[in-house]
C-alpha cells in the first residue's frame, strides 16, 4: 500500500471504515495502482478479501503485491483471500460441466441476462464462517473492473443491479467495504472534493497539490 | 412556492443530477407532509430503510410507511419475503385504500422504476394514480393523492424524461451556483397557463426546508474600501516623471525610421559634407587585387 495515499485519505489499516462503497474511476489514464493499493491495504488490515479479478491474471497482481509487501499466494492458501481469476475461469464455463451456475455464466447466455451467479459467488465467499473464532476483521469486496463486464455484453442495468445487490446484502448485512473500478467521467463530489496530481515510481506513488511538483517548479 | 408543492396534488417530478442531489429535498417534502397529518408511503428502491429514515425524529418515522424494495427487488434470494407485484403492485395497493384522507407517495426513485420497467407501463400506472381523485363514477370520495417522484435526469434519454414530464403537474429541477441550491419550479394548473419560478433554498440537518433570497450579492472578493490603493511610484530612487521642458522636447522628436517629407528631401539632396570622407586601405602581401568586375559575365 502507498503510505502517502493513506495520509491523503486519512486512514490506516487498523482504523479503516466499514460499510462503505468506494468507486475508483479513471479516464484517459490508468488507475490500476489504486487497485493494488487497496488490495494490499485490506490484506494488511487482516480483512477477508474477495477479489473478482477480470482485468489481469493472478500472477500480475501477485508480483505487484509483493512489491507492496503482501503475498497473494499465501493469503489465498490460508483462506484470507478468495480470488476469482476471470481470465482463467472464463474458459471453465465452456469446457467444464458445472452443477451450479458458474459465476461467469453470463458469457454463455445469448442475451447476457443478469449477474446473479456472480453475486451468489461473492455472497458465498464473504459470508461469515460458522464455528471457530473470527480470524478476520471484516469482509471486503474488490472488483477489477466493471468496464470489462460492460465490454462482455452485460447491460448497464444488469451491472447496476449487481452493484445494488452487493450494496444491499453484502454492504448492509455484513457491513463490509466494496471497491470497484470503472472507467468514465469521474463523478463530482459535492461534499468534499480534493484534487491532487500524482507520479508513480517503482514501489511508491507520490502525491502533490496541483502545480507543486519539483519537476514543474 | 416550494413549500406548497404538494397542495396541488398529482405527480411532482423532482429532477436532480449528480451535482445537485434531490433526496434531501424529497425527505424535506416527506417530512412536511407527515407533519400536516397526511398518510405518507415511501417506495424505497435505492437506499436502505435505515438510510432513508436517518435524520427524521421518531414521530415523523412513526407516520412513514416504508415499502422496502431495496433489500431484494429482483427476488434473487428466493425467500418468501418479496412483496408481490413489485413496486407497481404496491403503488396500486396504496391507491385502493378505503381511507379517504390525503395521501402522499414518495418514489425513491422513479429512475430505478424507469430502468426496470417499460416506460409505457410506468407512465400508465402513474397516470392512473395521480388522476385518481378526478375519476368519475366512483361512489366513495377519495382524498387527494400526491406522488413525489425522484428522477436522476442524467440516467435517461430525452424520450422517457419527456413522457414523465408531460404527466407531471409540477416539475422541480434542481440546480444552483456557488454552493447555493436552487429549485426551478414549473407548475401546470388545469385551464391555466403554466407558471415557473426559481426558489433558492437549503435543507437543514433535521430536513426542514429553509427558503432563501438568493446567492449573496458580493460574489467576487472586493477590496476593502477603507484601505486606499497603494501608489507604487512613490519612494523610488529614480525619477519616473518628466518636467514640462522634457515633455516638450520628447514630443517634438522625430523618430529615426519615421518617413516624413523633410526626411525625403534630405535623402534626395546630397549633403555637402559627404565628399570629404575617405577610406584608407593598406593591402597585405597576400591580397589579390583584381580590378575586374566579377559580375561582368552575367547577362542581365
Amino acid at each position: 500500500m502507498f503510505v502517502e495515499l493513506n495520509n491523503l485519505l486519512n486512514t490506516t489499516p487498523d482504523r479503516a471504515e466499514q460499510g462503505k462503497l468506494t468507486l475508483l474511476c479513471d479516464a484517459k489514464t490508468d488507475g490500476s495502482f489504486l487497485v493494488h493499493h487497496f488490495l494490499s491495504f485490506y490484506l494488511k488490515a487482516n480483512c477477508k478479501v474477495c477479489f473478482v479479478a477480470l482485468f489481469q491474471s493472478f500472477s500480475h497482481y501477485n508480483i505487484v503485491g509483493q512489491k507492496l509487501g503482501v503475498n497473494l499466494t499465501v493469503a489465498r492458501e490460508r483462506g484470507q483471500l478468495v480470488f476469482l481469476e476471470g481470465l482463467k475461469s472464463a474458459v471453465d464455463v465452456f469446457f467444464q460441466t458445472q452443477e451450479e451456475p458458474h459465476p461467469l455464466q453470463f458469457l454463455r447466455e445469448a442475451n447476457a441476462g443478469n449477474l446473479k451467479p456472480l453475486f451468489e459467488f461473492v455472497r458465498e465467499a464473504l459470508k461469515p464462517v460458522d464455528g471457530g473464532e473470527a480470524r478476520w476483521t471484516y469482509p471486503v469486496l474488490l472488483v477489477d473492473d466493471l468496464s470489462v463486464l460492460l465490454s462482455l455484453g452485460v447491460g448497464a442495468v444488469a451491472v447496476l443491479d449487481f452493484i445494488h445487490y452487493c450494496r444491499a446484502t453484502v454492504c448492509w448485512e455484513l457491513k463490509l467495504r466494496i471497491l470497484w473500478r470503472r472507467p468514465s467521467q469521474p463523478t463530482a463530489q459535492r461534499d468534499q472534493s480534493l484534487t491532487y496530481q500524482y507520479k508513480i515510481q517503482d514501489k511508491s506513488v507520490s502525491f502533490f497539490a496541483k502545480g507543486m511538483s519539483p519537476a514543474v517548479l | 412556492m416550494l413549500d406548497s408543492l404538494l397542495s396541488l396534488g398529482g405527480l411532482v417530478l423532482l429532477r436532480d443530477s449528480v451535482e445537485w442531489e434531490g433526496r434531501s429535498l424529497l425527505k424535506a417534502l416527506v417530512k412536511k407532509s407527515a407533519l400536516c397529518g397526511e398518510q405518507v408511503h415511501i417506495l424505497g428502491c435505492e437506499v436502505s430503510e435505515e438510510e432513508f429514515r436517518e435524520g427524521f425524529d421518531s414521530d415523523i418515522n412513526n407516520r412513514l410507511v416504508y415499502h422496502d424494495f431495496f433489500r431484494d427487488p429482483l427476488n434473487w434470494s428466493k425467500t418468501e419475503e418479496a412483496l408481490p407485484g413489485g413496486p407497481l403492485g404496491a403503488l396500486r395497493a396504496i391507491c385502493k385504500r378505503t381511507d379517504p384522507g390525503p395521501v402522499t407517495i414518495a418514489l425513491d426513485s422513479l429512475s430505478w422504476l424507469l430502468l426496470h420497467l417499460p416506460c409505457t407501463t410506468l407512465c400508465q400506472a402513474l397516470h392512473a394514480v395521480s388522476h385518481q381523485d378526478s375519476c368519475p363514477g366512483d361512489s366513495s370520495p377519495v382524498g387527494k393523492v400526491s406522488v413525489l417522484g425522484l428522477l436522476h435526469e442524467e440516467l435517461h434519454g430525452p424520450g422517457p424524461v419527456g413522457a414523465l414530464s408531460s404527466l407531471a403537474q409540477t416539475e422541480v429541477t434542481l440546480g444552483g451556483t456557488k454552493g447555493q441550491a436552487s429549485a426551478h419550479i414549473l407548475c401546470r394548473r388545469p385551464r391555466q397557463r403554466p407558471t415557473d419560478q426559481t426558489q433558492w433554498f437549503s435543507i437543514l440537518p433535521d430536513f426542514s426546508l429553509d427558503l432563501q433570497e438568493g446567492p449573496s450579492v458580493e460574489s467576487q472578493p472586493c477590496s476593502d474600501p477603507h484601505i486606499p490603493p497603494v501608489d507604487p511610484t512613490t519612494h523610488l530612487t529614480f525619477n519616473l516623471h518628466l518636467s514640462k521642458k522634457e515633455r516638450e522636447a520628447r514630443d517634438s522628436l522625430i523618430l529615426p525610421f519615421q518617413f516624413s517629407s523633410e526626411k525625403q528631401q534630405a535623402l534626395l539632396r546630397p549633403r555637402p559634407g559627404q565628399a570629404t570622407s575617405h577610406i584608407f586601405y593598406e593591402p597585405d602581401a597576400y591580397d589579390d587585387l583584381d580590378q575586374e568586375d566579377p559580375d561582368d559575365d552575367l547577362d542581365i
